[in-house]
């Protein structure tokens, strides 16, 4: 910045809007990256063996994708504000249960099962936002604390029972398996959300304080954000895409077990991280967080339609897990070096 | 007022909380209290409480790792498949070990060279090294070792003249050495130091990168170890052994007052987190507790040790400002 007091009067000017538009340039290429990261696997894996992109290969791409593209929306928001959420997969167990039970043997409407969904989300979402905001107590703790108390009130109720798709009524599951113009619901629902959030954090004000205290809180409460409001509100909105994944898992399988998406709080992570958003906040959008979540689905479907020996393909998962997380930073410190010498000259 | 919140630490009610369970269970409990029951329950806390000692220095360093079972793991699928192909127990360890180590060090070169979060870095290792263990072993299960093996590792064999099986007593020991270091060594100082203020530590002079390798290094050696404890000890390596154990690790930590942010906490508190979620578990399993309450008190436990201490530091501070005030 002192540097730039020395230059001639019109350079400042020219090189910051070339820096600008530098950052932004790099900025768009993480997405970029991972999207032709996605194009080149998909491509390879269609070359290879063409019926994974057949009509049934397309649907079944989507189908699988969009509950962890909306997971991944949502742990997005939270991660932004440099906090993470490791309840989500077990309120996604929760509410697709619970979602099940009431509706098991009786004709409600797929609207009313997600907004149950929403709303059971919504609660859980709260109390863990409540606890970090408001207790200031660290989010891993919390989250990882509901982790368990999520996971033991569902599984004390579930009692070993399931929900049977013969009992959850039509039109929950036309929602799970109905489509618009041969494009199946669900994808269609997580595309929405994933839009509306995008818009959001881009353009609304309070999305923007989002960044603000993930890449620097203090200066974000220096600065008049009301802080604890909006850590509570991201995890309320995180908490209510779980309970939506929830309801759409209960429409797409018909059939709930207590544990149905244990242990997905980390492939969530997972997604978000890979989707290049900084686990220490303030950095990413939720795009990539879609697309990192599209890219660990689509390779665990290549790498079973390529024949991979399936005791491989963990491996292989994490070993490109490790790759996008470096390359990313490797990334990432280039392009800042790039800035610095930019803005020096 | 001021000493008794002085005493009321974290790591000091919980091992409060620990007495009082025990006195609880043995009065209410038949069977508790028997050396027998003690010896089982302490030995299910085993890798657990293992894994608990390097993970507390890398949580007091800031750091965190939760690759830890999934290298258990991978180290139970090793010495099963090396076994099978004939491989003798005594060449199995060592080898065993030296994965555990390297893999450790894939972790801390990430962390420390690429300058990686070690949250995400780890993320990335618990898929690959459960993914490696499956390689190894695939969804087969190998049972048959020998009783002269097992024997070590279950509570059928205690320390001759105790209770205590011989992997709790390694624990002891190796507890015993690590608080010492922690608290006691200059090296233990500088982990609260790189946990409180890392780049404040460098500019003191720590060898920051040094001593976060070391770490990830030591954590990946002791999940090794505490993998083949696993195998022995169920008499059965396969390569989804210990799935979803890191978060037990890592709550027993917190729950014993170690500061998941770094800089804070003790070794005797986190000993006392491990301790006081094996046994509570084995006395709501007496009383015929299920599972899934279990798993609710550990989440409820873990919730109140974070909260407890920030609501006491509020309330006495309003109280202060409040005689502050009064005296004015």
């Amino acid at each position: 910045m002192t540097a730039t007091l020395e230059s001639p009067p019109a350079a400042p000017e020219a090189d910051r809007r070339s820096a600008r538009s530098l950052m932004d340039l790099v900025l768009r290429a993480r997405e970029l990256s991972i999207g032709g990261a996605l194009v080149v696997l998909i491509l390879g894996t269609w070359i290879s063996n063409p019926s994974f992109l057949d009509d049934q290969g397309i649907k079944d791409l989507l189908l699988n994708s969009s509950i962890l593209v909306l997971l991944a929306v949502g742990q997005s928001v939270v991660v932004i504000t440099r906090n993470i959420d490791l309840s989500v997969g077990s309120v996604v167990g929760l509410t697709a249960f619970a979602c099940g039970s009431f509706v098991s043997g009786t004709d409600h409407s797929a609207l009313t099962v997600v907004l149950l969904g929403i709303g059971l989300g919504v609660l859980c979402g709260l109390v863990s936002g409540l606890l970090v905001s408001f207790g200031r107590v660290p989010a891993l703790v919390v989250t990882l604390g509901m982790l368990y108390v999520i996971q033991g009130i569902d599984h004390a109720w579930a009692h070993g029972e399931q929900i049977n798709a013969a009992d959850v009524p039509d039109d929950v599951l036309g929602l799970g398996s109905g489509s618009v113009l041969g494009i199946p619901y669900l994808p269609l629902i997580s595309a929405a959300v994933l839009v509306g959030t995008a818009y959001y954090l881009r353009t609304y004000r309070s999305g923007r304080e989002l960044y603000a205290i993930g890449s620097n809180p203090e200066a974000a409460r220096l600065a008049g954000i009301p802080i604890r409001r909006r850590v509570l509100a991201a995890y309320a909105f995180s908490g209510a895409v779980a309970g939506l994944a929830g309801a759409l898992w209960l429409a797409r399988f018909g059939t709930v077990v207590a544990d149905a998406a244990n242990g997905w709080e980390l492939t969530v992570v997972s997604s978000v991280v890979v989707g290049g958003i900084a686990i220490t906040g303030g950095v990413g959008t939720v795009w990539g967080a879609a697309l990192g979540a599209l890219l660990l689905t689509t390779m665990g479907s290549a790498l079973v339609v390529l024949k991979v020996d399936s005791f491989w393909q963990q491996a292989i998962t994490g070993v490109l897990l490790l790759a996008a997380i470096t390359t990313d930073r490797i990334v990432n410190l280039r392009t800042t070096s790039a800035l610095r010498k930019r803005s020096r000259r | 007022m001021n000493t008794l919140v002085k005493y009321l630490r974290w790591d000091t009610v919980v091992g409060v909380l620990l007495i009082a369970v025990f006195l609880a269970g043995s009065g209410t409990t038949e069977g508790f209290a028997d050396t027998a029951n003690l010896s089982a329950a302490l030995d299910d806390t085993a890798e657990i409480a293992l894994i608990a000692l390097p993970m507390t220095l890398l949580v007091v360093a800031g750091q965190v790792d939760l690759s830890v079972a999934s290298m258990l793991g991978l180290s139970s699928a090793l010495a099963g498949s090396l076994w099978e192909a004939g491989w003798t127990f005594e060449t199995i360890v060592p080898l065993c070990l030296l994965v555990g180590a390297l893999g450790g060090l894939l972790n801390g070169w990430l962390v420390t060279r690429v300058g990686l979060p070690s949250l995400a870095v780890t993320i990335g290792t618990l898929t690959l090294y459960r993914g490696l263990a499956s390689v190894v072993l695939g969804d087969k299960a190998v049972a048959d070792f020998p009783e002269t093996y097992s024997r070590w590792a279950t509570y059928t064999q205690t320390v001759p003249g105790t209770f205590i099986p011989y992997p709790v007593a390694l624990f002891g020991v190796l507890a015993v050495i690590t608080a010492v270091v922690l608290h006691c060594t200059a090296f233990g100082r500088s982990l609260y130091a790189i946990g409180a203020q890392e780049d404040a530590a460098y500019f003191a002079g720590i060898r920051v990168k040094r001593i976060k390798l070391v770490l990830f290094v030591l954590a990946g050696f002791v999940a090794s170890f505490a993998g083949i404890v696993f195998t022995l000890r169920y008499g059965s390596a396969r390569a989804d052994n210990g799935v979803g154990l890191e978060l037990v690790v890592i709550a027993s930590v917190l729950l014993g007052g170690v500061d998941f942010d770094g800089g804070r906490g003790t070794l005797g508190g986190a000993v006392a987190g491990v301790l006081l979620i094996g046994l509570l578990n084995n006395l709501l399993t007496l009383n015929d507790v299920s599972n899934e309450i279990q798993v609710i008190v550990t989440g409820l436990l873990l919730v109140a040790s974070v909260l407890t201490p920030r609501v006491v530091a509020a309330v006495s501070e309003r109280r202060h400002r409040r005689a502050a005030t009064a005296s004015a």
